[in-house]
Formats: C-alpha cells, sequence, structure tokens
C-alpha cells in the first residue's frame, strides 16, 4: 500500500520544507532575539541587564512565578482529583469552568478583576475602606496571573488519572490506608510526571504573560513592571538593544523550560522501557 | 524513588527560595516619601531626567528624602487606571480630556486649570510634518497636503490624542483659511483625509510605518516627537517643517488630590508641578524639544523653535466636550467626512 509521502521524492520536500520552515519561523527569530541583544557587545548586554529597572522586574517576575505555582499546583491537583475520583452532581459543569481561563482572551481576565478589586469595584471598594489596595500592585499581578495559569496543572492531571482510574487508591482503602497517606504513597507517585510536566507550563505562561497583567500592573517603574511589560517599555523608548536584552532574558526562561520539559519527558519515556 | 522527589522538593524549594530573595533584594533606598507621577507614554525619558533634578531641588529645601516613582502609558488608559484605584499623586498628561474626566470623578479639583500657570500647561507644542530628506514633494503648510499625489501617515483620531491634534490642526487651519465657510472646510478635510495612507492606532505605530515601512511623504506628529524622531533616525534622512499656522498642544498638569492627601503628599505634589515652571525645569523640558514659556530659557532654543502661529482648541471649537461631541464621537464630523 502506498502512503502519502513515500515516493522518496515527495519525502525528500516534505523534510525539507518542514525544515526550512522550522528555521525560518523558529529559529531565526530566536537567534535574532540574541543577536540583537548583543549588536552593541557585551558590555552594553550587561549594563542593560544590571539596570535597575531591569533588575527590578526580574525580581517581580520571579515572584509572581514564585507564588502562583504554589496555588495553582495545589489547587489543579485538588481540582483534578475532584473531577476523576467522586462522582457528584455539577461534575462535568465544573469541568467546563476549568477551562474559562484558557477561553477568555487575558485581557478581558485583566478588566474582570479590574472591575471586581479595583477601587471602585464591588469587592475592590470595600477593601479601599481598609486601605487595602490590590490592583496597581503585586497583589494584583499575582492574582490574575494565578486566573490565567490555574487550568495547566489540572488540565495535565484529568486525562491522566482518569486512564489511571482509581483501582489502585481502592486497594489502598481495602489496606486500611488512610487518604492522606493514599495520596502520598499512591497517588503522587503515579501524577509525578504530569504534575511536574504542569508546573512547567504554568511557570512558563506566569513569567511570560503580558495581556492580563498589562491591565492590572499600573506599569510603576521599578515597582509593577514584569519582565514581559518591561520589553514593551523598552521599545517604546527607542532602547531597541534593551529591549532586546529584556526579551533575550524572556526566551532563557523559555528554552530553560523547554530543556527541563524534554529532560522530564525523557526520564519518563526511559523508565517506560526499563519497567 | 522517595529521595528523588525529595531531591526535586529540595530544589523547588531553593527556587522559590531564590526567586522570593530576588524580588525583595530589589534596590529600594529608602525615602522618607514617595511621590507617585501618572505620566504619558513617551515621556518616559523626560521625567526619567527630570526626577533627579527635582529630588536634590525639594531635598535642599527640606529636610527629608524623597523619591518620585513613574507609570505612564496611554493618557487615556492612565487616568482610567487613576478612576480605578491606581494612587497616583500627580497626572502630567498630553491631553486635556483626560485631566478633565478626573475631574469630573472628583479627583481633581474642577477648576485645576487655574490652579498653575498657563492653564496648568508648564510646556506646550504644536503639530509639525516629518518630510523626507530635501522636501521633494514641497509641503511647508497644510494646503500642500491636499495636492493629489501626498501620501499622509498620522496616528488615527478615534484612537489617538496625537492624531485628534492632527485633524484639529487641518480644521483650524481651514478655518481660517476659507473663514469659517464650512461647506469648503468640509471639502479641505475630505480631501486631507482622503490622502492618509495608512491610520496606525498610536503615535509609535505611525512613526513605524513611515520610518522603518518607507511609507507615505509626510508624518504628522507633535513637533517634539518629529524632533525626536529625527534624531532618532537620522537628521540627514529626514527634514522638520513647522507649518506657520498650527495647533497649540498643551499638556496639562494637575494633583490628584484625594490620593495626593491620602499619600499625606499634598506639599510634595505641589512642589513638583512648581518646579516644572523653573527656570531649571524649563530648560530641561526645552532640551526634549517642548516649547516652554520662561523667556529667559525661549531666548536659548530660539533656533530650535521656528515662530509660528498656535491657535488654541478652545478659542477655534468652544471646549474640548465640544470638539469630542462634534467631531470624534461616533456619527460625528470624523465618521461623515471618512465616508464618501
Amino acid at each position: 500500500m502506498q502512503r502519502i509521502g513515500d515516493a522518496p521524492r515527495t519525502r525528500r520536500l516534505l523534510v525539507g520544507l518542514a525544515i526550512v520552515l522550522s528555521v525560518l519561523f523558529l529559529l531565526l527569530p530566536l537567534v535574532a532575539i540574541f543577536a540583537q541583544a548583543l549588536a552593541e557587545g557585551m558590555a552594553v548586554f550587561w549594563n542593560n541587564l544590571s539596570d535597575d529597572y531591569t533588575l527590578a522586574a526580574i525580581g517581580l517576575t520571579l515572584l509572581v512565578a514564585a507564588l502562583t505555582i504554589p496555588v495553582n499546583l495545589v489547587f489543579g491537583v485538588f481540582l483534578a482529583w475532584l473531577v476523576t475520583r467522586f462522582s457528584f452532581p455539577g461534575r462535568r459543569l465544573l469541568q467546563t469552568f476549568i477551562d474559562i481561563p484558557f477561553a477568555v482572551s487575558p485581557v478581558v481576565a485583566g478588566l474582570i478583576y479590574l472591575l471586581l478589586y479595583g477601587s471602585n469595584g464591588w469587592i475592590g471598594s470595600w477593601l479601599d475602606e481598609y486601605d487595602i489596595q490590590l490592583m496597581f500592585a503585586w497583589p494584583g499581578i499575582v492574582l490574575v496571573t494565578i486566573f490565567v495559569t490555574c487550568p495547566f496543572v489540572a488540565r495535565e492531571l484529568i486525562p491522566l488519572m482518569q486512564a489511571q482510574g482509581a483501582r489502585e487508591e481502592e486497594a489502598a482503602v481495602t489496606l486500611g490506608a488512610s487518604g492522606f497517606t493514599i495520596f502520598r504513597r499512591v497517588t503522587l507517585p503515579n501524577i509525578k510526571w504530569a504534575l511536574l510536566y504542569g508546573v512547567i507550563l504554568t511557570n512558563a505562561r506566569a513569567v511570560g504573560e503580558f495581556g492580563a497583567v498589562s491591565v492590572v500592573s499600573g506599569s510603576i517603574r521599578g515597582e509593577t513592571n514584569t519582565l514581559p511589560l518591561h520589553v514593551e517599555l523598552l521599545y517604546q523608548d527607542y532602547n531597541t538593544v534593551g529591549a532586546f536584552t529584556a526579551a533575550a532574558l524572556l526566551a532563557l526562561i523559555a528554552l530553560f523550560t523547554l530543556a527541563a520539559k524534554a529532560g522530564l519527558e525523557w526520564r519518563a519515556t526511559r523508565r517506560e522501557q526499563f519497567r | 524513588m522517595t529521595l528523588s522527589l525529595f531531591l526535586h522538593r529540595r530544589a523547588i524549594a531553593s527556587a522559590v527560595t531564590l526567586s522570593l530573595t530576588a524580588g525583595f533584594a530589589v534596590p529600594t533606598l529608602a525615602a522618607d516619601r514617595e511621590l507617585l507621577n501618572s505620566s504619558y507614554d513617551i515621556a518616559r525619558e523626560l521625567f526619567a531626567t527630570i526626577n533627579p533634578e527635582f529630588v536634590t531641588w525639594w531635598e535642599e529645601r527640606h529636610d527629608e528624602s524623597i523619591e518620585v516613582k513613574q507609570s505612564h502609558g496611554g493618557s487615556s488608559k492612565q487616568a482610567r487606571a487613576i478612576m480605578q484605584g491606581l494612587r497616583a499623586d500627580v497626572v502630567t498628561y498630553n491631553q486635556v480630556t483626560d485631566v478633565n474626566v478626573l475631574a469630573e470623578q472628583g479627583l481633581v479639583a474642577e477648576d485645576w486649570q487655574q490652579q498653575f500657570p498657563n492653564n496648568a500647561s508648564p510646556y506646550y507644542s504644536t503639530t509639525a510634518f516629518l518630510v523626507r530628506e530635501g522636501n521633494p514633494k514641497g509641503i511647508d503648510s497644510w494646503d500642500d497636503l491636499v495636492e493629489g499625489d501626498i501620501e499622509i501617515v498620522f496616528p488615527n483620531p478615534k484612537t489617538s490624542g496625537n492624531g485628534r491634534y492632527t485633524y484639529l490642526a487641518a480644521w483650524a487651519y481651514a478655518d481660517r483659511e476659507f473663514d469659517g465657510d464650512q461647506e469648503q472646510i468640509r471639502e479641505f478635510m475630505k480631501e486631507f483625509l482622503g490622502n492618509v495612507k495608512v491610520f496606525d492606532t498610536g503615535g509609535r505605530g505611525a512613526t513605524t510605518t513611515f520610518v522603518e515601512r518607507g511609507i507615505g511623504d509626510v508624518l504628522i506628529s507633535f513637533e517634539s516627537e518629529v524632533n525626536n524622531i529625527s534624531k532618532e533616525y537620522g537628521e540627514d534622512d529626514y527634514d522638520v517643517v513647522v507649518p506657520p499656522v498650527s495647533i497649540l498642544a498643551e499638556f496639562p498638569v494637575a494633583v490628584v488630590e484625594e490620593y495626593a492627601e491620602r499619600n499625606d503628599n499634598t506639599d510634595l505634589a505641589r512642589g513638583y508641578l512648581e518646579y516644572l515652571y523653573t527656570e531649571e525645569a524649563q530648560r530641561l523640558l526645552a532640551g526634549f524639544n517642548y516649547r516652554v514659556n520662561d523667556e529667559t530659557v525661549q531666548g536659548e532654543f530660539a533656533e530650535q523653535f521656528p515662530e509660528t502661529e498656535l491657535l488654541r482648541v478652545e478659542d477655534v471649537f468652544g471646549s474640548w466636550g465640544q470638539v469630542m461631541d462634534t467631531h470624534f464621537a461616533s456619527g460625528g464630523e470624523l465618521d461623515q467626512l471618512q465616508r464618501r
């Protein structure tokens, strides 16, 4: 039987096309980022990097990721556990709810939070009376980032936990294990890799989120300016090299994330083989 | 297995600690008081230059250390943010309308334009042209822009305050040229808008279109911007043309009284805005291609700013409120002119 792409010429053409496109659309822009960042030499690159505002942006971005990940890790596991291990009315609805942050544009997400928690908002006006300010400060940025990234862990876990079924856990129950022990000794080892994968995706998105953060940030330089916002700001300042330096940082984080993901996948497949 | 998990946990924990320390290790010199200035997009470098000078100026006169923080964005977005709770002490905008919005909300005093000299506009600018080197199409004034083969680039008046000024400047010119004959003014405006090649949403986009994509014979923007662009992208490639008649673009400032009071910054906020009127600050402003009212500084920079007659929006059009309603509202003059 002949399949599409079996003829040597077609195959070569397809492979060639794939390579050319990958280089043009993926590799070249990446190279360009680093080339632009280093365009005026190491010294300028270093200067841009050690700029107070850039450092503050890096710090804030890492802080946001560091707060977002644990929250969504717990939330994601909890949700996946609930949805796959229990049956209750509204279970399907809940599963649809998880996807809302994916379906909604980040800008809209930011606006919703602003309308709720801004000083005129339903909750915000009440908080304002106690002099608590969430929007236009780092807590607001963390809030919207949590919202935007909250499906990642759950979405990774649900299919896996559904496929694995509850048999092992049921066995543990019959052996008299407590809930927490079951989770720690049975569930967690089974979902470990998917969980880490979800965390990696969460991290990537938390670090890179622009739209939602841009709405609630108030862009106070050195205070509520995250790395992606900083890139835009520098670019608008006609500081192209600076913008690309910040962009290169983001790209580095992305590459690191991809490497971690590839490493995980590699370990996971190796594990399968040795089993 | 348990060990590897444990190791992972340690790795994650240390990553978290690392990022936490990074988050707080950002050097913030503890100042006694902080002032937050909410400003427009392209003023970042301007205030990055002015603020340290102001800090020195203030600290010489008062026994405290202060810090000025900046927030920049499209000035309508900035005003919105303040309404939603961004606690800025002062605003320094490029649109009178955006301060008016804050005044309507009671965040800024109703008579804010009377609180500081020159309608609370410490510096001003006008609309000017950037043309290709040697001005090959001979563009010197507004009537040169309605010639058949001229291609114009400026930001969309619907989305950009900068674009609004351009539209109003052309209208004001026509109003004078045709002695207020509405028929002829509309005809002029139709031709003018018909020659617009690209309507970008903002000033920065229009610059990119003109400079990097090489589209159009003339870019219309604030005089200050046009000069900055020509400096940035090569003075040999572009010429700056200031038309003999144009519109006065004010850069209004105001104290956001409600927040300044709450932040205990009222005196500092007023001091900051008053500083902008000092000779020292006016000189800095002129260095950024803004026109100023200080006579000494005017003399020093006379060469940089060609004489031109500047018309006030309020004098030609009544008030900003009327301008917005008749010209830029949906179905208004602008929409009708573009429909043909």
